[in-house]
């Protein structure tokens, strides 16, 4: 099991008191699994995967990535999961400004010891990124932003991927061609898949699809 | 319409306050510390002038009695009628039963200089002590006098060891010498169509001013302390430069918007300047008051550097002047006209059309590193040609600045270059994003870092330039005092009974023959001296040849000062005419600081050979009991007191209070690395918020907290270092400017640079240390950072 949530709550401190955002949510993903995640806006969706990945801490229930409990960890070892175990590719914003678009590549894959230049060159060239290896994030569009995010996040290797509507500022046209590279290099590395979306069409090419509604998965 | 422009141009102030606070106190400081030095250097030299006055040593003329004996006080009224500037002094020694005391009356209403010649503490009005009722003296001396006089006496560790100062008229109650005077001094600017003295007063002679030196020495160090106000000011203004080109750069939009709402430019324009000399007065008026908290806490050391020349006082309270109001006000708004006139060229050049959005301060001034570091080189070549071709104090001047603003510019260059070598160099990861994530930061560090650079340099080249200033003047001292007593006689006549005494009492006697003449074209003093073992022993040499006494003894050679040398444009081995017939090469270069005339200096023989008429009036005297010595002079010869000077007690005095020197300096180095701290907590802080989507990718992926805030505080202590690092050579290239360039153009002479590595290494230390301070506050809140404020840069929900 890579990815084991159970009885989730969390709450935000807004002007009237604490709002319940997650109010007790249960989830399973099994290696190789892909999964689609719906839910209205502020639904709780980014939320939810905040805490799967590491950001961010629960109220009360457990979560176990590849069966550890990472709510009972502390902020260094949530460093640690956030480098080796799970791989998060975010809306926008991803990348490190200050490194190159083949160092953002690299980035996490060297932190967590798995690196392989091989790999890295396959991954850029696999999504086109080969000819903007040298540039700035500043200098690449939108689309190939999102494209180095997840090239970083599978060059990684990580067991678990997690992505917060990674498509959502791209056009039709380009988002469907990120998603199926994403979807074939997630199915050579056997991850776990977890889409948030907002999108049917993204939803329907995952193998599983749940939707969160009133803080509950459904 | 223009107050609801107003008001709109103001609410960005409204909203960020911190900013607002950075523009006001940076200011603020700049002005502070420009007249914190300006108070204290005026005050110091009012004082100096005062005590100088008062012991009637240094600057000022003086008439005494041309046979001896005292002026007739009828003599000084006269004068005082006739319209000449002269105040009255009785010297003389009471026998007190703990010791003998030196008692000095003066006239506080005469005296020359711009205050009254004694501490006049919060508990001592000059009513008393024209009353007569008051004495001042240092403690010892005090203890001395209790229960010995009817007057009040009041401690002032400023007075030399020995002396109680008093009213003219206590004084001669106290010394049994009813209308008599010692001496006259004459202030040094006296009205025009004056009766001739001869015709006033011809039983008076006039004695030019004696002056160990130390006068112009003290002028060379003000000169100095005044580059060192600058400097700071210089400091403060990159802050200012900073803050308002951040503010200016976040209200384009606004700008833009007022425009296209049909504000005209012009408005824009007049109501910006009229808010930056709002702000301007306002910060300049903070930091006039602040200047004068600084200055009259640092002063007692100030007037103590001073002081040691023959016991200055610094009044107890300090005046705060207008000169300062004015002259702290005109910098704060000159400082800001400077600071903003580029901001303010940009909006009055801006296309309405331009995007609005505010271009981080480090983007809008990243581009530029390599347009600064063009810029810096084109003043470097300036500052070479100042250096060869150029002349005069003011392009000494202009030197320094080249330099200096030249250095400023090339700063984010180097920094970026050595950043980005180190980012080569490393082979992990996190180092490689930490140099490529540092040298993103440089743009927007980089005046912060200049001022942080100025401030470390000119630490560094003050304490060279202090700490030269002090080896100078302790070897100036033995040189020149190394004699204990100095005798010197008004009567000629007397030259020969006065020298068989001292030859009889004294261990050496050191005549001192002298005329005014011309050498090589500059007007000169030409002395015949009898060289012995103090000459040899004390005498320092700028450059020499061999053995030079033994040359000048032999009538072979001549030494010359380096005023003479410099501007006649000889040197050591040159042949100088000192005399119609004679012709000696140069043996010995000597410093000469209290002379702006120039100085030669030739064996006794051969001065009587060619001067037979000249009879020395001038004696050097060494003495293991200089106190015995003056009552034999004074007692049994019956010289004025006056005539005898002591010197061993003026040098010890001199060297002891030379020392506190530091202290001062010290306090002013700490003061403008504050200000540099300051510069780089507000530069920390307004990058902040930038930070936040550049840090957000690499804690997601894996970095803890705790460990970006502590890079963030690595990375503000390596750039204080690197910055450091540049700073030193540039604050010796300022010290060696100061002292090679700018004195020599002010005073003549060169002063000797000497290195202190201990005193670089504490400064850099400090340096890094205020850099470190300044990034402490910053880099905690980083590591405090919310993680749902990192997450927010990833989302797009609006
Ligand atoms: N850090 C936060 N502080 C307060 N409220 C928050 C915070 N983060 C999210 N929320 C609130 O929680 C709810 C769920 O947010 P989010 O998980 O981003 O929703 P979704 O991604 O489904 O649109 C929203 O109402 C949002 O306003
Ligand atoms: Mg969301």
């Amino acid at each position: 099991m890579v990815l084991s949530v159970e009885n989730v709550t969390k709450s935000f401190a807004g002007a009237d008191g604490a709002t319940p955002v997650l109010r007790g949510v249960d989830l399973q993903m099994q290696a190789g699994e892909t999964l689609a995640l719906t839910g209205e806006s502020g639904s709780g969706k980014s939320t939810l995967l905040h805490l799967v990945g590491g950001l961010d801490v629960v109220d009360s229930g457990v979560i176990r990535v590849n069966g550890q409990d990472i709510t009972e960890m502390d902020d260094t070892a949530r460093a640690a999961l956030r480098r080796s175990e799970v791989g998060v590719v975010f809306q926008q914003f991803n990348l490190i400004p200050s490194l190159t678009v083949a160092a953002n590549i690299a980035f996490q894959a060297r932190l967590s010891g798995r690196h392989d230049p091989t790999q890295v060159a396959a991954l850029a060239k696999a999504l086109g990124l080969t000819p903007h290896l040298e540039k700035y994030p500043e200098a690449i569009s939108g689309g190939q932003q999102q494209r180095v995010a997840i090239a970083r996040t599978l060059a990684a290797r990580p067991r678990l991927v997690l992505a917060d509507e990674p498509t959502g500022n791209l056009d039709e046209a380009t988002a469907a061609e990120v998603l199926d590279q994403m979807l074939a290099l997630v199915t050579e590395t056997g991850a776990a898949l977890m889409v948030v979306t907002h999108s049917q069409a993204v939803a329907d090419r995952m193998s599983r699809h749940v939707h969160l509604s009133q803080g509950r998965l459904a | 319409m223009t107050l609801t422009v107003f008001t709109a141009l103001l609410s960005h102030w409204r909203r960020n306050w911190l900013q607002f606070f950075a523009l006001i106190a940076g200011l603020a400081l700049a002005t502070a510390l420009w007249s914190g030095v300006q108070a204290i250097n005026a005050e110091a030299r009012a004082s100096y002038d005062a005590a100088a006055a008062t012991l009637g040593e240094g600057q000022f003329d003086q008439l005494v009695p041309r046979a001896g004996g005292t002026v007739p006080q009828d003599t000084y009224v006269a004068l005082r009628r006739a319209g000449w500037q002269v105040s009255p002094i009785l010297e003389g020694r009471l026998d007190a039963d703990r010791g003998r005391v030196r008692v000095l009356g003066i006239d506080p209403l005469t005296a020359p200089g711009t205050m009254a010649p004694v501490a006049m503490n919060a508990d001592a009005d000059l009513g008393a002590f024209l009353e007569g009722e008051l004495v001042f003296a240092n403690a010892e001396t005090a203890d001395r006098l209790e229960g010995q006089i009817p007057q009040r006496i009041l401690i002032d560790e400023g007075i030399a060891p020995g002396i109680a100062v008093t009213d003219i008229g206590a004084a001669q109650r106290l010394l049994e010498a009813d209308g008599q005077l010692s001496r006259l001094t004459l202030a040094r600017v006296q009205p025009m169509g004056l009766p001739p003295l001869s015709a006033v007063a011809p039983d008076l002679t006039r004695q030019p001013a004696q002056d160990a030196g130390a006068n112009r020495l003290t002028d060379s160090f003000h000169l100095n302390l005044t580059a060192f106000g600058l400097l700071s000011f210089a400091v403060g203004i990159f802050i200012v430069h900073g803050t308002i080109s951040l503010a200016f750069e976040q209200r384009r939009g606004m700008v833009r918007t007022l425009r296209a709402l049909g504000v005209p430019l012009r408005t824009l324009v007049v109501l910006t300047i009229a808010e930056l000399v709002v702000f301007a007065v306002l910060a300049g008026a903070v930091g006039v008051a602040l200047g004068y908290v600084m200055a009259s806490v640092l002063l007692p050391n100030v007037a103590a550097t001073v002081q040691g020349l023959y016991g200055a006082q610094v009044a107890g309270t300090l005046q705060l002047r207008p000169e300062w109001w004015v002259s702290g006000m005109a910098i704060a708004l000159g400082g800001t006209a400077i600071a903003a006139a580029g901001a303010l060229w940009k909006i009055a050049h801006m296309s309405i059309l331009e995007s609005a959005r505010p271009r981080a301060w480090s983007v809008a001034s990243g581009s530029g590193a390599t347009r600064l570091g063009a810029v810096a080189l084109g003043l470097f070549g300036l500052g070479a040609g100042i250096a060869i071709w150029g002349q005069g104090l003011l392009l000494s001047f202009a030197l320094l600045a080249c330099v200096l603003i030249g250095a400023a510019l090339i700063l984010p260059l180097m920094l970026r270059s050595a950043v980005g070598l180190a980012e080569r160099l490393s082979t992990t990861v996190i180092w490689q994003w930490f140099w490529a994530d540092t040298r993103q930061q440089v743009p927007g560090l980089s005046l912060a870092l200049m001022a942080l650079l100025l401030a470390t340099a000119a630490n560094v080249g003050v304490s060279t330039m202090v700490s030269s200033f002090r080896v100078t003047f302790v070897d100036f001292l033995d040189q020149r005092l190394a004699p204990e007593l100095f005798v010197q006689i008004e009567d000629e006549a007397r030259s020969a009974e006065v020298e068989t005494v001292l030859r009889n009492e004294a261990r050496e006697v050191l005549p001192l023959l002298s005329v005014e003449t011309e050498i090589a074209g500059v007007p000169s003093d030409l002395f015949g001296v009898r060289v012995g073992p103090t000459y040899r022993e004390n005498w320092l040499f700028l450059d020499r040849s061999g053995d030079v006494w033994s040359q000048v003894a032999d009538e072979d050679a001549v030494v010359v000062s380096e005023q003479l040398a410099r501007r006649a444009g000889l040197w050591v081995g040159d042949p100088v005419r000192v005399a119609p017939d004679v012709t000696l090469p140069i043996a010995g270069i000597v410093a000469d600081y209290g002379n702006p005339l120039g100085q030669a200096v030739m064996s006794e023989t051969l001065f009587r050979s060619i001067y037979p008429d000249q009879i020395a009036t001038q004696f050097g005297v060494r003495t293991e009991d200089p106190e015995a010595l003056t009552r034999i002079l004074l007692d049994d010869l019956g010289l004025p007191p006056a005539a005898v000077i002591d010197q061993a007690r003026i040098k010890a005095f001199s060297l002891s209070v030379f020392e506190r020197t530091f202290t001062i300096t010290g306090a002013l180095n700490v003061l403008t690395l504050g200000v540099a701290a300051f510069a780089i907590l507000m530069s920390l802080l307004t990058l902040a918020s930038l930070r936040v989507p550049q840090l957000a990718p690499v804690w997601a992926l894996g970095m803890t907290r705790r460990d970006l805030g502590r890079l963030e505080l690595l990375r503000s202590v390596i750039l204080a270092l690197l910055t450091t690092l540049l700073a030193i050579p540039l604050g010796l290239l300022l010290a060696w400017v100061l002292l090679a360039y700018v004195n020599v153009e002010a005073f003549g002479w060169q002063l000797p640079m000497y290195l202190f590595p201990g005193h670089y290494a504490v400064l850099s230390l400090f340096a890094i240390v205020a850099a470190a301070v300044a990034a402490l506050w910053p880099a905690f809140r980083l590591s405090r950072t919310p993680p749902s404020s990192l997450l927010k840069v990833f989302a797009n929900d609006r």
